[in-house]
């Protein structure tokens, strides 16, 4: 091989490294979007519903020994359920007052719980499982990409498929882009505000419980890995624009492979930082994102 | 200062005079001065989030600076600990401009996050480059003074609480000052305020500046009273930790932030049974006062006193 072919096949191992992570951040991205679409709400403990995820699809494939879709099935109904209880105990006691600090405060309070209940179940250790599929990765121009990846890219674009069906061709999806436009006609044309407020919280909680079982036989998880999270798929969604889901998908993608090729170009410790200086230079310069425009924002009930 | 705040800081100069002379026990001096030191991170905080309506979830980014350079300026370039001290707050309170001029720029979340993300790359830096890395650094001066060079825990202790009552004269005043008025109408209506001709975003990050000086403020003594840093000190926990104490001990009062830190300081030490599990116990904590004492503890003690009178 020449020179530049080995620089290529190290480019594409980056790439792909970095659209595995961003495919994370993604979904992460685009669940926070859609609690914020409904509540004005940017949930601070979604990280840890992709942790929860990792960690519970650990419990019931390696440690119970169940099934594989079994156990894919009891992991987001467990996370399905948390979000309903976090929106049913937190969210809807408080969200009368319309206080964004105190709706903040909350989010991170229930962050910490659930951390503190993940490390209370399974320490401080590390943990994964095997990929889904066995066999041989794959050889692209040298770069040699695992199974788990295509996986978890594939996995990311049917969720953002299905949920463009739900959102645009469904009943229950239409009422919800209607809350998220305004809550106050939502609420005369009949619509179940409250419902749609939870069933936004258990939707994100789905989507970030898939997130996490996806992505853990690649980077491995452990119960304090959800703050970073949260805020990585934060930045993704204010790259994009906030409320946008395709701004979310966009920055999520942008942000990983940045991200991958800091660590592999620069330095692997600054990785971290990437998202920072993008996240402050988009507040700086657009802070509507790319896809999002200045009078949404304004729009925003707090 | 209205009336009752004199009285309140008569009372607490008291107490923090009379303190080492009945109690000599140097563990429970320990704890209390890290108390004090928590209680100058959290009093920071507290007017940035009971008075300007901003929360920020970086300040153990603020509090790592400022012990990290103190720390390095007067151990490997010999600059008196005063002086060390001096240039770290500086160095913070730039750094805290930089962030807050684009952050404060919207609405709460993007503070927030953006802050978490702050004081979780401080973190990184200080575990990549900081001096020995993730195992961290000793031999740092004590601090000293006109060529004094104080040893003892009960000097450490006046110290600690002198700096807690400097920065809370200091605070009283803002809040009663205009900009103390202001800061309130900010923190129940932001476009209220504005109509009113206050310059909203100005005073947002002139506060978040504060907030950041008194937290390195902390760090610098933190620095030269343990002699030893390491990272793990200055992570999301800290600031976590940080959050907890404005909000228990009330973050509509300025006394709540040294009760919240002195429980919050404390509280570790009644649970030791608890070790492993402190995040679980902290997490029900919080969830628990937001949804049933929103308003703290300090408050609550005010209104139980008014209405026996």
């Amino acid at each position: 091989m020449g020179d530049t072919e080995i620089e290529l096949s190290v480019f594409l191992q980056f790439l792909f490294s970095g659209l595995t992570a961003g495919a994370v951040y993604a979904l992460v991205g685009i669940s926070l979007n859609i609690v914020y679409n409904s509540t004005s709400i940017i949930n601070l403990a979604q990280g840890e519903f992709v942790v929860l995820g990792g960690l519970g699809m650990w419990y019931f494939l390696e440690h119970l020994q169940l099934p594989f879709f079994l156990s894919f099935l009891l992991t987001i109904t467990v996370a399905a359920l948390l979000g309903l209880l976090m929106e049913r105990l937190t969210i809807r006691p408080l969200i009368k007052k319309a206080n964004l600090l105190l709706m903040i405060m909350v989010t991170i309070a229930v962050s910490i719980l659930l951390k503190g209940l993940l490390m209370f179940k399974f320490g401080k250790d590390p943990y994964a499982y095997a990929p889904f599929t066995e066999g041989e990765p794959i050889n692209i121009f040298g770069a040699v990409i695992s199974q788990q990846i295509l996986w978890v890219i594939g996995i990311t674009f049917s969720l953002i498929l299905l949920l463009n069906l739900f959102f645009n061709k469904t009943l229950l999806g239409k009422a919800m882009r209607a809350c998220s436009l305004d809550t106050k006609a939502a609420r005369l044309m009949g619509i179940n505000v409250s419902r749609i407020v939870m069933l936004s919280f258990v939707i994100s909680a789905i989507i970030g419980a898939v997130a996490g079982i996806a992505i853990t036989p690649i980077t491995l998880m452990e119960y304090d890995k959800g703050a970073i999270l949260t805020v990585k798929g934060f930045t993704a969604a204010i790259l994009g624009g906030l409320g946008t889901s395709k701004g979310a998908v966009f920055g999520g993608f942008l942000l990983g492979i940045l991200e991958s090729l800091t660590a592999g170009y620069i330095h692997s410790g600054i990785k971290d930082a990437v998202a920072l200086l993008l996240l402050l230079i988009v507040l700086f310069f657009k802070p509507a994102g790319i896809f999002g425009s200045k009078e949404v924002i304004k729009l925003r009930k707090l | 200062m209205a009336k009752r705040d004199y009285i309140s800081l008569l009372i607490f100069a008291l107490l923090i005079l009379c303190f080492p002379v009945f109690v000599q026990d140097n563990y429970i001096l320990t704890v209390t001065i890290f108390a004090a030191i928590n209680s100058l991170v959290a009093l920071g905080l507290t007017i940035l989030m009971g008075y300007a309506g901003q929360i920020s979830l970086g300040q153990a980014g603020f509090y790592g600076i400022g012990a990290y350079i103190s720390a390095i300026l007067s151990l490997n370039f010999g600059l008196p600990v005063v002086f060390s001290m001096f240039l770290s707050v500086i160095v913070s309170a730039l750094i805290s401009i930089l962030l807050a001029i684009p952050a404060l720029r919207l609405k709460g979340h993007y503070l927030a996050v953006a802050t978490l993300g702050f004081g979780e790359i401080i973190y990184v830096i200080l575990n990549e480059w900081g001096p020995g890395g993730p195992s961290g650094f000793g031999d740092i001066p004590q601090f000293s003074f006109l060529g004094y060079t104080m040893s003892t825990l009960t000097e450490y202790f006046y110290l600690s609480w002198f700096f807690v009552g400097l920065c809370m004269i200091f605070s009283m005043n803002l809040i009663n000052s205009m900009a103390g008025k202001a800061l309130k109408s900010i923190h129940d209506s932001e476009t209220a305020s504005v109509c009113i001709g206050i310059n909203v975003s100005k005073l947002k990050i002139k506060v978040f500046v504060l907030s950041a000086i008194f937290a390195s403020l902390a760090g610098c003594i933190y620095a030269h009273f343990v002699t030893f840093l390491s990272p793990s000190t200055f992570s999301l926990h800290y600031s976590i930790l940080v959050l907890m104490m404005v909000i228990i001990g009330g973050m509509r009062s300025l006394w709540g932030a040294v009760v919240g830190a002195l429980i919050i300081t404390f509280l570790p030490e009644a649970l030791r049974g608890f070790k492993e599990y402190d995040i679980l116990v902290y997490g029900i904590v919080l969830t628990l006062s937001l949804l049933f004492l929103r308003n703290g503890i300090v408050p609550l003690i005010e209104d139980l006193f008014r209405k026996k009178a």
